[in-house]
């Protein structure tokens, strides 16, 4: 059977906030966002932390027009989808988008509860897409915690990775429950990115 | 074996890196990408349904209303989200965002010189029904200047995202308009391969065209599939 064709990509461009995040970015009128960096908002169960960072280009300066968006399981490393049949706890959506555009130092952030690990052999870790103007294809990767030193040896993802690349995939935890987790789109310290 | 999401068509996809549309040399990743097995992570993905459109999200001449109609030529843009195998994808959110009718968006960072509409502000979403259809009603974007190169102008276009089943399925693109003498001219449409790029053009229909109303221009989507192959354990 012939198949049809994918639609190409084409990048978000430098006014996604408009369509993506109009609340982060204060449009005032009608459309509401459908997600944020705000996640755990409401009763959900779970540690609360903050993961946070920045997106530097080749020449490394910071990226003012990037999209972050990020996808977990809940603390019970349950995903809200059909295709997981454990279900999740029903107030934890599991995805949020953050614009890098807002903040004074540009900074992405997301208030979440940190997940559980889904299955066995995959440590907790959030899945990413990077997009930006100047993108015509999103990236995928993944976020892995510097507090999960165990749990990401036995990670089948992470030890498909280079072991001198791996760092670039785990957030490294800061004071309280905040973790810093920065993207560098190229450089000797290129985040790994993922053909999923 | 377990159903999984078909690869990239990576032929069809425009690279990372095109010197042409100048943001990207610095921006675009370099070194190879790592395969990813397709586990729990990869085959859920957000899920976002009718309960995420209310009122006049779908209909872009009205949402943004202050005190009047907005100004340009009425358009309803329309369409299908399909996988590979032409199979209709039910309850999938597309997001939209455009310039308005002179090429303007509502935006800190937009200074091109052009008027701003008070009663059109460009951002929608709607879901598709049953069998995959889709339907918005807007505003004919205007071509506005962007600082790539010398007197480059973008062509008319709208913005689109979508989710699809998974994550793996998530797509953000651009619709164009057919006849339209920028493309031949835009590094962003122009990245894509030859083969792929008739695509992302929308095709006018008289049957979408409201009498006395508005135009249709029909604007089909196809998703990554899924084929059944041995899932990674
Ligand atoms: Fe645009």
């Amino acid at each position: 059977m012939t198949k049809l064709r994918q639609t190409p990509s084409q990048t978000v461009g430098p006014y996604f906030a408009y369509g993506l995040s109009p609340e982060q970015y204060g449009y005032q009128h009608g459309l509401t966002s459908i997600a944020g960096h705000d996640m755990a908002a409401g009763d959900v169960e779970g540690q609360q932390i903050r993961i946070e960072g920045r997106v530097f280009d080749g020449a490394g300066n910071v990226i003012s027009d990037a999209l972050i968006e990020v996808w977990q399981a809940d603390a019970l490393g349950r995903y809200a989808h059909p295709a997981d049949p454990r279900g999740s706890n029903s107030n934890f959506k599991g995805f949020g988008r953050c614009g890098t555009g807002t903040d004074p130092q540009n900074r992405f952030w997301f208030d979440t509860i940190k997940p559980g690990a889904p299955e066995a052999g995959q440590a907790p870790h959030l899945s990413v897409i990077v997009t930006m103007r100047g993108m015509l294809l999103h990236a995928f990767t993944r976020i892995y915690f510097s507090d999960e030193a165990s749990a990401n040896a036995a990670d089948k993802v992470l030890n498909a990775v280079p072991a001198e690349r791996r760092n670039t995939l785990i957030a490294t935890k800061r004071d309280g429950n905040v973790y810093r987790f920065d993207i560098h789109m190229q450089g000797d310290n290129e985040t790994v990115f993922f053909d999923a | 074996m377990n159903d999984t999401v078909n690869p990239r068509d990576w032929a069809g996809q425009p690279a990372y890196i095109v010197p042409e549309y100048k943001s990207t040399p610095l921006r675009g990743p370099t070194k190879p990408l790592i395969p990813l097995p397709q586990t729990l992570s990869e085959v859920t993905g957000p899920v976002y349904g009718h309960e995420a459109v209310t009122g006049n999200d779908a209909d872009l001449t009205r949402n943004g209303r202050r005190n009047g109609e907005p100004l340009g030529e009425r358009i309803i843009v329309a369409g299908r989200v399909l996988d590979e195998d032409g199979r209709p994808l039910p309850n999938t959110l597309l997001e939209i965002w455009q310039a308005n009718a002179g090429g303007r968006y509502i935006h800190a960072t937009d200074q091109h010189d052009a008027p701003i509409d008070p009663n059109f502000f460009g951002g929608g979403r709607c879901v598709t029904d049953a069998e995959g259809r889709y339907q918005f009603m807007t505003i004919k974007p205007g071509a506005y200047p962007w600082p790539n190169h010398h007197n480059a102008w973008r062509p008319n276009h709208i913005h689109f995202s979508l989710f699809g089943p998974s994550f793996l399925t998530r797509l953000v693109t651009q619709m164009y308009f057919p006849g339209d003498p920028l493309l031949d001219l835009d590094p962003i449409f122009l990245a894509t391969p030859a083969e792929t790029r008739d695509l992302l053009v929308s095709k006018f229909s008289l049957d979408l065209t409201q009498p006395n109303y508005a135009l249709g221009y029909r604007f089909d989507i196809v998703l990554r599939g899924r084929s059944a192959t041995p899932m990674e354990a």
